[in-house]
């Protein structure tokens, strides 16, 4: 499969990635070769094959509807490079 | 020129009432400071895992119960990526491809006739966090509070057809969830929202146009509104020959328009997969059982039994089922004053009108209130001027009514003899209209009654008012 | 010295006997890191000032009675990527650097209640991804055995300071050997318990429905003690699972046990010197009383696609999260929202953490979904299927951990695919959820040691630490340690 500029631009975009020219060129490397890589699992036959996302048959597992105390805000907001009256700042967003 | 009929879809979000968030033992309580309803599960913190909130999964199933769906006996929970500051982990867990409930439908009722409208779907998903503007710094400032309240999205099929249907569908919708308990449905603290999906073609044609989805949708007046402007925007734009986009566009309630937010062309790619940290959900017929047996009676049956046991008016009995608050109000008053028919009275006649006058947050009446005013009036304490004075302070929230009937000196005169003393005072200045009742005039008596009350200071018991007019006038012939 | 030549066990009991003070045990082990942590660099922090309050905090805890297990005083560490309350906790990531969490992993709550005295954070791969430690934003760690070596990874800096005796035992967590490779890089003994015995809750997620928390240790017992302290169900962690705790290895009868040798494992790339060695780990079972059996998995050439298609994947959407916003790295200047994002993460990431998460963005993306993730689902459902039909034969499995002993530092980082290559034995195992441990079984002749991989089905960790041990009292690897410089 051809990983093109659009296409690393692309999975850049969607990982939230900068890349600058040489590294464009470097991620479309190497990007190319597990892309090669990983696609010879198409050569194994899964017909019918269910897609397994759980290895163990746990299910049904949930809480009870019981109100836990919530963390003191301070806490909170301990690690936040910016806020503001108990709020995480962040620059403007457009609507 | 051609004749165009709409095409809508809804996407209604609800917001569950359950004690804490989906995934976290956070309370939902609506307000508090910012962020302090938090922990670090539901702000996203690195390390920390969901687990899911039981009543989130039996509230879905009962209401994919009370909409004729089908439960998906083995569901799982997907994760829909995405960055925006609202969503801390960059990924909100929804249900993609296999939400709990499918293929259901909703009936409702219009001047065109009953019809059924389709669930697509109802999936079980967390809601995000707010964001404010703040004017000082021009930055934004982000709010977790409601980050991972729990929400169902209920999808209908694209089957409706007018503005008034999906008011009827939403109607019928809000009061199928208010009646379960799950959700208190209000649309002012976004508890309720609605996104429409709208596309026009020619009547007759069975080709669906290009839809595009409106969102920010906060009351019924808006929907009814933004449907009929989207509706008149397509048909503008298909007579002008130009196409139609699929969009996502937001209405402006305020200037009475909707604006594209963004078009199918950079519609964004969630990379939805299964959610890893939470296992599938097996929902046994055991379970579906038992959720089928504790559903609440539903609005339906409660106006059946209104009728039966309280001999009301088939509309009567609908009108007061209409909202659960309303219902419950009516029937806790009932329940203290045993008079359901004045009960209904004040219910569908004060109280709506009221209602729609001052458009309150919540519904502030308290039942032993009314069902005191009720009784004050049945036994001749308070007549019905008064009584209304002393609604108007019930509805507003207040609670003593003896009290405030006393202070308001608002009780009836309950001395006789001064009922003698002003109909004998009444007749006397009225004598020309006491003849002309005598000669046969009997409109006059009216008259004679409200002379009476009005010299009483509006404080007399009509009925007792009544029985001794009459006896004066029989007794002078 | 003499402390040094102890397992934990064997120092807990000293420890327990009033034989040496915690606080005793902790300097010798903090004096120790002065000598080895210049050549080694097995951490990221060593906690100094905390750990001598907290031996003194212990220490009254034993003489009051409040600690009673086994570990009670030993020093340990933890990987820096298991949440430590109010101590920095990086991954090994620049994006993390200054990040402190304000609550504890499960894990960490456990060994607390079981007095555990912890050293410090140990170095690893950023955000756990590669196989030598070298990735790390803080330098790279030296394999004790040799110092020109890599530890292997991603639990490296654990692997390290166990086999420089640093600490008595470390945490690690393996998303596809993160533990069972660096402990067979290190000689040390490494468990990966079954998916879902150990709860994950504190655990900086690298591929969720892979990662597990489990022990590096000098031998079995130490590694089955330490499980017994941090395994069982959490109700903070959904996928985590009830199960009976091992019990404690006891004895070297073997006797009745079907120890499959699957031929697939011993195929074309594996070293000739690891093959003989893990052979012998083999032979040495059967003395013992097992019965060897041949067993197929002819799947697993497809494990390593398939993993890196899911590990990546999900990778991709647990390190959304990094987006400095609410903590971790964020630029002193940018343009706007969008700028933050793509700065705050370009900037904190390292190029082995992007490569993997765009690789794992692309293969959930529109149009690509169904030939890669889902069929990776596929094939882990085959891959789940394969060694059960093995299970069937034979009760647990025999392979080598890694294809080769460690090799030297920086010649494996220029292509990606040949550092995935050297996974193909381990991550299957993750694939499956199955437990896996590594134990040493001697040395190639460069004085490297070699680590043989025992496999068995759900919950069979006491089956496994019981063979594990079995070889151990009839050998001298897992004792023996690089020594002074």
């Amino acid at each position: 499969m051809e990983i093109n500029d659009a296409m690393v631009s692309y999975v850049a975009q969607l990982a939230y990635l900068k890349l600058d020219e040489d590294q464009r060129a470097q991620a479309a490397k190497d990007l190319a070769r597990m892309i090669e890589y990983v696609g010879q699992l198409g050569e194994l036959d899964t017909q019918g094959v269910e897609p397994m996302s759980h290895a163990l048959p746990v299910v049904n597992v949930m809480r009870e509807d019981e109100v836990r105390e919530s963390m003191d805000r301070e806490w909170i907001l301990r690690n936040a490079p910016a806020s503001k009256d108990g709020c995480f700042l962040v620059p403007k967003t457009v609507e | 020129m051609a004749t165009y009929e709409m095409v809508i879809g809804l996407e209604v979000h609800v917001e569950l009432a359950t004690r804490t968030k989906i995934f976290c033992g956070c309370t939902t309580r609506f307000g508090g400071a910012p962020n302090t309803h938090t922990c670090p599960i539901c702000t996203g913190m690195p390390g920390t895992l969901p687990v899911v909130n039981r009543k989130v999964i039996e509230f879905a199933i009962a209401t994919g119960l009370a909409t004729n769906c089908e439960i998906t006996r083995r569901n799982k929970f997907d994760r829909k990526n995405y960055f925006y500051p609202d969503l801390p982990k960059a990924y909100q867990i929804s249900q993609l491809y296999l939400p709990i409930c499918r293929n259901g439908h909703v009936d409702i009722e219009t001047a065109a006739g009953r019809k059924a409208v389709g669930i697509h779907e109802i999936h079980m998903e967390e809601d995000a966090g707010k964001l404010m503007h703040d004017p000082w710094l021009d930055q934004t400032m982000v709010d977790y509070n409601r980050c991972g309240v729990p929400l169902l999205e209920i999808v209908s099929e694209p089957d409706m057809r007018s503005a008034e249907e999906v008011i009827a569908y939403l109607t019928r919708l809000r009061q199928t969830l208010q009646y379960l308990g799950v959700s208190d449905c209000k649309m002012q603290e976004g508890s309720l929202r609605a996104d429409v999906n709208l596309s026009v073609r020619p009547a007759g044609s069975s080709k669906l146009g290009t839809r595009t989805e409106m969102k920010n949708l906060n009351s019924f007046k808006a929907i009814a509104r933004a449907i009929a402007g989207e509706y008149r925007r397509q048909v503008e734009l298909i007579e002008d020959g130009k196409p139609v986009l699929q969009q996502t566009r937001r209405w402006d309630d305020n200037k009475d328009t909707s604006f594209a937010m963004r078009s199918k062309e950079d519609a964004q790619d969630y990379r939805y997969f299964p959610e890893p940290d939470l296992p599938p959900m097996e929902i046994s017929d055991a379970w579906i059982e038992q959720i089928q047996a504790r559903q609440p009676e539903m609005a339906d049956a409660r106006a059946a039994r209104y009728q039966r046991d309280f001999g009301l008016t088939a509309y009567d009995a609908r009108l007061l089922t209409e909202e659960k608050p309303v219902a419950d109000l009516f029937e806790a008053t009932v329940e203290g004053c045993g008079r359901p028919r004045e009960t209904a009275g004040w219910i569908m006649g004060e109280m709506m009108a009221r209602m729609k006058e001052k458009q309150p947050e919540q519904l502030m009446l308290e039942p032993q209130a009314l069902a005191r005013i009720v009784t004050l009036v049945a036994e001749g304490k308070l007549n019905r001027q008064s009584a209304r004075e002393v609604f108007f302070y019930a509805f507003d929230g207040g609670t003593d009514v003896d009290g405030y009937v006393a202070a308001h000196g608002l009780q009836t005169v309950a001395d006789d003899s001064a009922y003698e003393t002003v109909i004998a005072d009444v007749l006397e200045r009225c004598a020309a209209d006491v003849r002309a009742y005598r000669e046969g005039n009997a409109k006059v008596f009216g008259f004679l009654v409200g002379q009476t009350m009005k010299a009483l200071g509006g404080k007399a018991d009509p009925k007792k008012v009544n029985a001794l007019l009459r006896r004066k006038l029989g007794e002078a012939t | 010295m003499e402390l040094f030549d102890l397992a934990a066990l064997e120092l807990g009991a000293k420890i327990r006997a009033r034989e040496i003070g915690v606080e005793e045990a902790v300097r010798a082990c903090l004096a120790r890191m002065e000598e080895k942590e210049p050549q080694v660099h097995a951490f990221i922090r060593v906690t100094r000032e905390q750990a001598l309050r907290r031996a003194r905090e212990v220490q009254r805890g034993i003489d009051e009675g409040v600690y009673t297990g086994p570990l009670a005083g030993v020093p340990m560490a933890v990987k820096d990527l298991i949440s430590t309350r109010d101590v920095e906790t990086t991954c090994a990531s620049r994006m993390l650097e200054h990040y402190v969490p304000v609550f504890d992993a499960t894990v960490m709550q456990k060994l607390q209640e079981a007095g555990a005295v912890c050293l410090g954070k140990t170095n690893m791969d950023e955000f756990a991804m590669g196989s030598t430690t070298e990735s790390s934003y803080f330098g790279v760690t030296h394999n004790p055995w040799n110092l020109s070596r890599v530890p292997g990874g991603s639990s490296g800096g654990s692997a390290a300071a166990v086999a420089a005796r640093e600490v008595f035992y470390a945490l690690g967590s393996d998303t596809g050997g993160s533990i069972r490779q660096p402990a067979s890089f290190c000689g040390v003994t490494g468990l990966k318990p079954t998916y879902g015995a150990v709860s994950r809750y504190g655990l900086l997620a690298y591929a969720s429905s892979l990662d597990q928390i489990g022990p590096l240790a000098i031998d079995a017992r130490d590694a089955a003690a330490v499980t017994r302290v941090i395994m069982g169900r959490d109700a903070l962690d959904a996928t985590s699972v009830d199960a009976p705790l091992p019990g404690m290895p006891e004895g070297d009868a073997l006797s009745g046990l079907r120890v499959g040798v699957p031929e697939d494992y011993f195929g074309e790339g594996l070293d000739e010197q690891v093959r003989e060695r893990v052979m012998g780990a083999a032979r040495e079972l059967q003395a013992r009383g097992a019965q060897l059996v041949p067993v197929r998995m002819p799947e697993l050439a497809y494990a390593i696609p398939a993993y890196y298609v899911l590990a990546c994947a999900e990778a991709s959407s647990n390190l959304s999260r990094y987006d400095g916003v609410k903590y971790g790295y964020r630029p002193k200047h940018f343009e706007d929202l969008h700028d933050l994002y793509l700065r705050s993460r370009s900037e904190g990431f390292g190029p082995e953490v992007k490569r993997r998460i765009m690789l794992g963005a692309f293969a959930l993306s529109s149009g690509y979904y169904g030939a890669y993730y889902n069929k990776a689902l596929q094939v882990k459902a085959l891959i789940k299927r394969a060694f059960d039909r093995c299970f069937e034969q034979a009760d647990l499995l025999i392979t080598p951990a890694a294809p080769t002993t460690a090799y030297p530092l920086g010649s494996n980082t220029d292509d990606p695919i040949k550092m995935y290559l050297g996974d193909i034995y381990t991550v299957s195992v993750n694939m499956a959820g199955l437990p896996g441990l590594c134990f040493p079984c001697g040395f190639d002749e460069q004085g490297l040691p070699v680590g043989a991989q025992l496999i068995g089905p759900a919950f069979s960790e006491e089956r496994l630490l019981r063979a594990a041990h079995a070889y151990q009292l009839h050998t001298p690897y897992h004792r023996q340690h690089p020594g002074e410089e």
